[in-house]
């Protein structure tokens, strides 16, 4: 007679391996190294964060409206920031428009609100997505430069701040992606004078610095324009941004690519799938996901990289900062205007970080294959 | 292994025909002068040692392979350098792999219905109620919403098998099928095949299952060295092999 195997049923886990306490153990105390480097985080922690503290927020001067009113406190001026407030966030842009820019950006949030609700099925999210990458540049171009249904004109070298930061970000961010795949593609591409090209243009603009692409868009370029034609400063910034960037985003995805098992694109090809639905239902979705860290990575460095206009003299965030901060009125608040414009930055790239890695979570679907 | 097929006759329709097919890499001629035709309905075995070019021989007929001299034809349609033309091809002929080539990111419904949809251009309704028939025939119809990740290399290689009949090809061509399973796994795909073949699909199936060769082959062919050695019924083959070569193999595979 055959003997019936019963399993040894599963015990509780031992106190010291779950819990706060297991937690505790686990990171901070589970080798004297590890217990000499928690103490000397504490001592740290302990000499930096009071002054900090204090800094920022305790001796803080909040309200008021010239600087005559931080007369009274050590610590930071943040009238400083209340009373530029409006340049930061618009620049130039005329006082009596900004609603533009506001109605730009609150379409923006409303339009993009359920790609990031989870109930959202995502052939929804899809279809948003595409709806507002072919609608919402149309929409913003119109209401920012005016022109059209009575809307008055304002200049780009009218914009600035936080506004041109993220317009620069927006359209660079856009456009990267897509050329960026398409230069991958290519770059991988069997027919020569294809891949030659894909090559030729990566190659090129990877081993050029951006201030480099951007001095030679407005010093350079119009050099060999003939007399009298000139396009717009803040167009030939955001073209120079954009290739950049697209050569940067080209090897990410390539990366991607490689790493698609070869039997991905047989099976596809076996299934009679040709080369753009092989690409765009089968590789690309699977390559996009695998390196959804590095272009995020990609967009970080675009979005910090906006700063660099300010060599061409365009007014972004910093150089709105920057310009404050020579404001006669306010000398000697620069450490308040950089630590303003640090936070938003870094507000936007731990977004976009905090979010990717959402994404990477919800899109993985339990296979190594 | 379940019972023999009742033997159907076979028509004499042809459907693949390779005339003299050669293929290097590089300087390693891997195809040596294959020639072979292969009626509607018939089942095929190729069987032979690693590296002896039997893969890339079936490889050769939907044109995942290139070959260099000779010419295949697939149901009256001559294979070419026009993409659209192997595209056509492809349609016909459902392919299984040995590491099944699921879509990983695609649920087991999604796979199966992504061809038809967008090569088939079939209603996603249709094709959803299409590949529902075809997975209730594999046997695995309440897996519908999972991802392949999560299904057993049996399950995965059953749903790579509904996958390709959901574009309800001519042929089927299988590469080495069962060779990444486990043993207990085996048995579930070869009684899938078994079905398929009691149904009358024409197929050609590279493996080394020789219980599966003589219950249902018409006819097995032994590969060495990219050459056709010899081609027999089942019960010849395993009987009285004709050359020592096929012998050797026959020892060997059949006595570790």
């Amino acid at each position: 007679m055959a003997d019936t195997h019963i399993p040894h049923p599963d015990l509780p886990p031992p106190v010291s391996i779950v819990g706060p306490i297991g937690w505790l153990r686990r990171h901070l105390l589970s080798s004297p190294l590890n217990i000499a480097l928690t103490l000397l985080a504490l001592c740290l922690l302990y000499i930096a964060i009071p002054p900090l503290l204090g800094w920022t927020v305790l001796n803080a001067t909040w309200s008021g409206d010239s600087r005559d009113a931080c007369q009274a406190n050590s610590g930071a001026c943040w009238v400083f920031i209340r009373v530029h407030f409006d340049q930061f966030m618009y620049g130039f842009y005329p006082d009596g428009q900004r609603w533009r820019v506001d109605l730009t950006a609150l379409l923006l949030i409303f339009s993009a609100a359920p790609l990031f609700i989870r109930t959202v099925s995502s052939q929804t999210k899809l279809r948003i997505g595409l709806s507002i990458l072919a609608i919402y540049p149309i929409i913003a171009f119109i209401l920012l430069t005016g022109g059209w249904f009575g809307l008055a004109i304002v200049e780009t070298s009218q914009w600035g701040g936080l506004l041109l930061t993220l317009v620069i970000a927006g359209v660079g961010m856009t456009a990267a992606l897509p050329l960026g795949v398409l230069l991958a593609l290519g770059r991988r591409s069997r027919l020569p004078a294809i891949q030659t090209l894909c090559v030729t243009f990566i190659e090129f603009w990877r081993g050029v610095p951006l201030i480099t692409v951007l001095f030679m868009s407005s010093v350079m370029l119009p050099l060999f324009l003939p007399a009298g034609m000139s396009f717009d400063k803040l167009l030939r910034a955001l073209i120079g941004v954009s290739l950049f960037q697209a050569a940067y985003m080209a090897e990410v995805v390539r990366g991607g690519l490689q790493a698609i098992p070869k039997g991905q694109f047989e099976a596809a090809a076996a299934l009679g799938l040709g080369f753009w639905k092989m690409m765009g239902l089968i590789v690309l979705p699977q390559a996009l996901k695998l390196v959804i860290p590095g272009i995020v990575n990609t967009f970080i460095a675009l979005f910090k990289d906006t700063s660099l206009v300010l060599i061409i003299g365009l007014f972004d965030l910093l150089n709105m900062v920057h310009n404050a901060t020579t404001n006669p009125a306010w000398l000697g608040f620069s450490t308040e205007g950089y630590v303003f414009a640090a936070a938003v930055y870094w507000l936007f790239c731990f977004g976009m970080s905090r979010y990717s890695q959402s994404l990477e979570k919800r899109l993985h679907t339990g296979h190594k294959r | 292994m379940p019972e023999s097929p009742a033997p159907k006759p076979l028509s004499d329709q042809t459907m693949i025909q390779m005339d003299g097919v050669h293929k290097w890499y590089g300087a390693f001629h891997v195809l040596k002068d294959i020639n072979l035709t292969v009626q509607k309905g018939e089942r095929i075995v190729v069987c032979g040692p690693s590296g002896s070019g039997k893969s890339t021989a079936i490889r050769c007929i939907n044109r995942l392979e290139e070959y260099q001299r000779g010419r295949i034809a697939v149901d009256g349609q001559e294979l070419s350098n026009d993409v659209k033309q192997i595209e056509r091809i492809r349609r016909e002929v459902g392919m299984v792999f040995q590491h099944f080539n699921l879509f990983p990111h695609l649920t087991v419904l999604e796979n199966c219905t992504l061809a038809p949809i967008w090569v088939r251009k079939l209603p996603r309704k249709e094709a959803e109620e299409a590949a529902m028939r075809y997975l209730e025939r594999v046997k695995i119809p309440e897996q519908a919403r999972k991802y392949p990740g999560q299904l057993s290399g049996g399950q995965q290689q059953r749903v790579a098998i509904a996958r390709s009949l959901c574009m309800n090809p001519k042929i089927m061509l299988f590469d080495e099928p069962t060779s990444a399973l486990d043993p207990e796994m085996i048995k579930e795909v070869l009684e899938t095949m078994v079905t398929l073949a009691e149904d009358g699909m024409t197929m050609i199936c590279v493996t080394h299952e020789m219980g599966f060769a003589k219950t249902v082959a018409h006819r097995v062919i032994f590969m060495d060295s990219g050459e056709i050695i010899e081609q027999n019924s089942p019960e010849e083959f395993f009987t009285h092999p004709k050359s020592d070569r096929t012998r050797l193999f026959l020892s060997q595979i059949l006595h570790h």
